[in-house]
């Protein structure tokens, strides 16, 4: 592992762009091609790429498997509390509408925090069911 | 606005919405009893929200409730009818009996560690479940098919045996082709109709019904969803499942599972595809009727040889759905009302046993029948409720399942199929032969040799299982509620008014 440079080099030059541009499909998702599940897929497989080149251990101490479960769990009541909001202020569920002054206003937030909420979701998931497989293979 | 009324506007929004945001909180509350409290807090919020939307359509009236505020059919759609709103209550009453029940058989059955997940697990599959019966959207019913079917397989193998594992792999593997049946006769459906919902799909079908397309689309919807509610011969992934699953998963699938994937069925048989192309030109009743008599004939003799009582239990459940299905292929009145009538009776009947096991094993560790020679010495209790709820499988009068075979009696003879009256009569006596098998070894053997001696079940047991064998007893006494409850929507069913 250790004798990999340009594995290990290259690894390290991808990543940031990698996460950065999970980042984009993210946040671009309500204007163009994107969304939260493949941002999420995607920031996933730029820590998965970490933790192929630098081993368990390393990959551990960067996203601890402890603290998956309670993130995927926050954007699912991300994406659940868009819809809350709305039924607080007197629509039915996930009526984006009513999210801010205007109309249009509460359609781009509306879309913008639920596809968070998956992206957040998804990406946690994804690291999970990575760990499990790596636990199991140590 | 205030909080009331915003609650009472969303009331079928909230049905679905609680008990699913509510199971990543579970998550949240870590270890300890608080993931149990907040999970039974909300099965039982479940239960007040499907009483209140019974009351909403007790009258014949149709609650229509749009998401986003997309009007239906772009968007999805819940419709809540008198059917719905039965099929509701039963299954959040179980959820609601079950996650009470659970405290102590959880304790016992499932590591510690585990268990914020297993509430988690219990709230999806109970979110999952009411979805399908409120959803007025053919694709959205198959999301939340997935959503209670994903957590159901991962719910079953967190049971104590190895076996669990290869049960639950089993039911996903048969599980994941009835769904996907379902979703490509849904596929084909959208084809020529260019629509997912449901109201919708029934007033442009009748003009496509010559197309061959729609007639593979039913076959394919027909056959996914026999999958799912294990009717005979697709049941071989059931007794397995349900044998080796916790105790408190064995109790809520039992009683609401199989029920909700019938109502799926019926809801396509006669909402979207309507009763004149179901039976009419596809005469599935033809499939439907013989398959029904060989699973309540066949299931009813091999629950009788069976060591395992929670295996016996099982066979019954297919021979039960099978009467379910003897009542829907009757096309009539008085069997569409059976049919009702025995989904949610069996849901208390089998309901009130499996919960009576769970508390079996919470002493004795063991469903099998050796093991539980005199048991009813030390439990007694617990056995006098496992006696009323077989007493309520067998039909014995003054007990709900009575009033179902009853009815399924009077429809049989409404049409004159006088071997199905003879079918019905000598399989309830043999599900005398299975019931008194056990009650003969708890009642009137002595305790195995080397067994340590036991103590009642604990009250938050009892008072779960208790509260659903006197359910049995109650309902079976005063039948006039539930009977018109049936009825009514299986006159809506048929269009015969109410």
């Amino acid at each position: 592992m250790q004798r990999d440079f340009v594995l290990r080099i290259i690894a390290k030059l991808l990543i940031p762009y990698i996460l950065l541009f999970a980042l984009y499909v993210q946040f671009h998702g309500d204007f163009g091609p994107g969304g939260g599940f493949q941002a999420g897929v995607i920031f996933a497989a730029g820590i998965i790429l970490y933790a192929l080149v630098n081993g368990f251990e390393q990959a551990v101490r960067l996203v601890s498997p402890r603290i998956l479960p309670p993130i995927a769990a926050f954007g699912v009541l991300l994406y659940g509390g868009v819809g809350v909001v709305s039924m607080l202020r007197g629509g039915a569920f996930l009526d984006y509408n009513l999210l801010a002054h205007d109309p249009v206003h509460g359609q781009h937030y509306g879309i913008l925090l639920i596809e968070l909420g998956v992206g957040i979701t998804v990406a946690s998931i994804m690291l999970t069911i990575f760990y499990a497989f790596m636990e199991r293979n140590r | 606005m205030s909080l009331g009324t915003a609650i009472a506007q969303n009331l079928p929004a909230l049905q679905v919405v609680l008990p699913l945001l509510a199971a990543p909180v579970c998550l949240l509350l870590g270890r300890g009893r608080a993931a149990w409290a907040w999970a039974t807090l909300v099965a039982w919020l479940g239960l007040l929200i499907s009483l209140a939307l019974l009351l909403q359509v007790s009258d014949g009236s149709v609650l229509r409730y749009a998401f986003g505020g997309w009007a239906a059919p772009w968007g999805i759609e819940y419709v809540v009818d008198r059917l719905a709103a039965m099929v509701l209550l039963i299954v959040s009453l179980i959820g609601a009996l079950v996650l009470s029940y659970a405290r102590h058989s959880v304790d016992a059955e499932i590591d510690a560690d585990r268990q914020p997940l297993f509430y988690t697990l219990l709230l999806l599959c109970l979110a999952g479940l009411l979805g399908i019966v409120i959803t007025g959207d053919a694709f959205n019913l198959f999301v939340l098919l997935e959503v209670s079917s994903l957590s159901t397989y991962a719910l079953i193998s967190l049971g104590r045996n190895r076996r669990a594992l290869t049960a639950a792999y089993q039911y996903l593997v048969m599980g994941t082709i009835g769904a996907t049946f379902y979703i490509i006769g849904v596929g084909l459906l959208y084809m020529v109709t260019g629509t997912l919902n449901m109201a919708d799909l029934a007033q442009r079908l009748p003009e496509l019904a010559h197309l061959r397309t729609v007639k593979t689309a039913f076959a394919f919807i027909s056959v996914g969803l026999a999958l799912k509610l294990a009717m005979f011969p697709l049941h071989l992934w059931l007794p397995n499942a349900y044998t080796y699953a916790p105790s408190v998963v064995s109790a809520f699938l039992a009683a609401t599972a199989t029920k909700v994937a019938l109502y799926a069925m019926i809801r396509m048989f006669y909402t979207v595809f309507g009763a004149p192309f179901s039976f009419g030109t596809m005469h599935v009743e033809w499939l439907i009727l013989p398959l029904a008599a060989a699973a309540i004939f066949i299931a009813s003799v091999v629950a009788v040889f069976q060591h395992d009582i929670k295996r016996m239990l099982a066979y019954s459940s297919v021979a039960q759905i099978g009467y379910m299905l003897l009542g829907l292929g009757m096309v009539n009145l008085t069997g569409l009302t059976a049919s009702l009538l025995h989904l949610f009776n069996h849901a208390l009947m089998k309901g009130a046993l499996f919960l009576a096991l769970g508390a079996v094993v919470y002493r004795i560790g063991s469903t099998n029948i050796e093991r539980m020679g005199g048991i009813a010495r030390e439990m007694p209790w617990t056995m006098a409720a496992f006696v009323v709820g077989g007493l309520s499988l067998i039909g014995v009068p003054l007990t709900v399942g009575f009033v179902s075979k009853w009815y399924l009696l009077l429809g049989a003879m409404e049409n004159g199929w006088w071997p199905l009256v003879i079918l019905i009569l000598a399989t309830s006596l043999i599900a005398v032969v299975y019931v008194w098998r056990v009650v003969e070894a708890a009642y009137f053997r002595a305790r195995p040799a080397g067994s340590a001696p036991v103590s009642e079940a604990p009250l938050t047991l009892l008072v779960p299982i208790w509260l659903l064998a006197l359910a049995n007893v109650y309902l079976g006494i005063h039948t006039r509620p539930l009977i018109g409850l049936a009825g009514s929507a299986a006159a809506d069913l048929l269009g015969v008014g109410p």
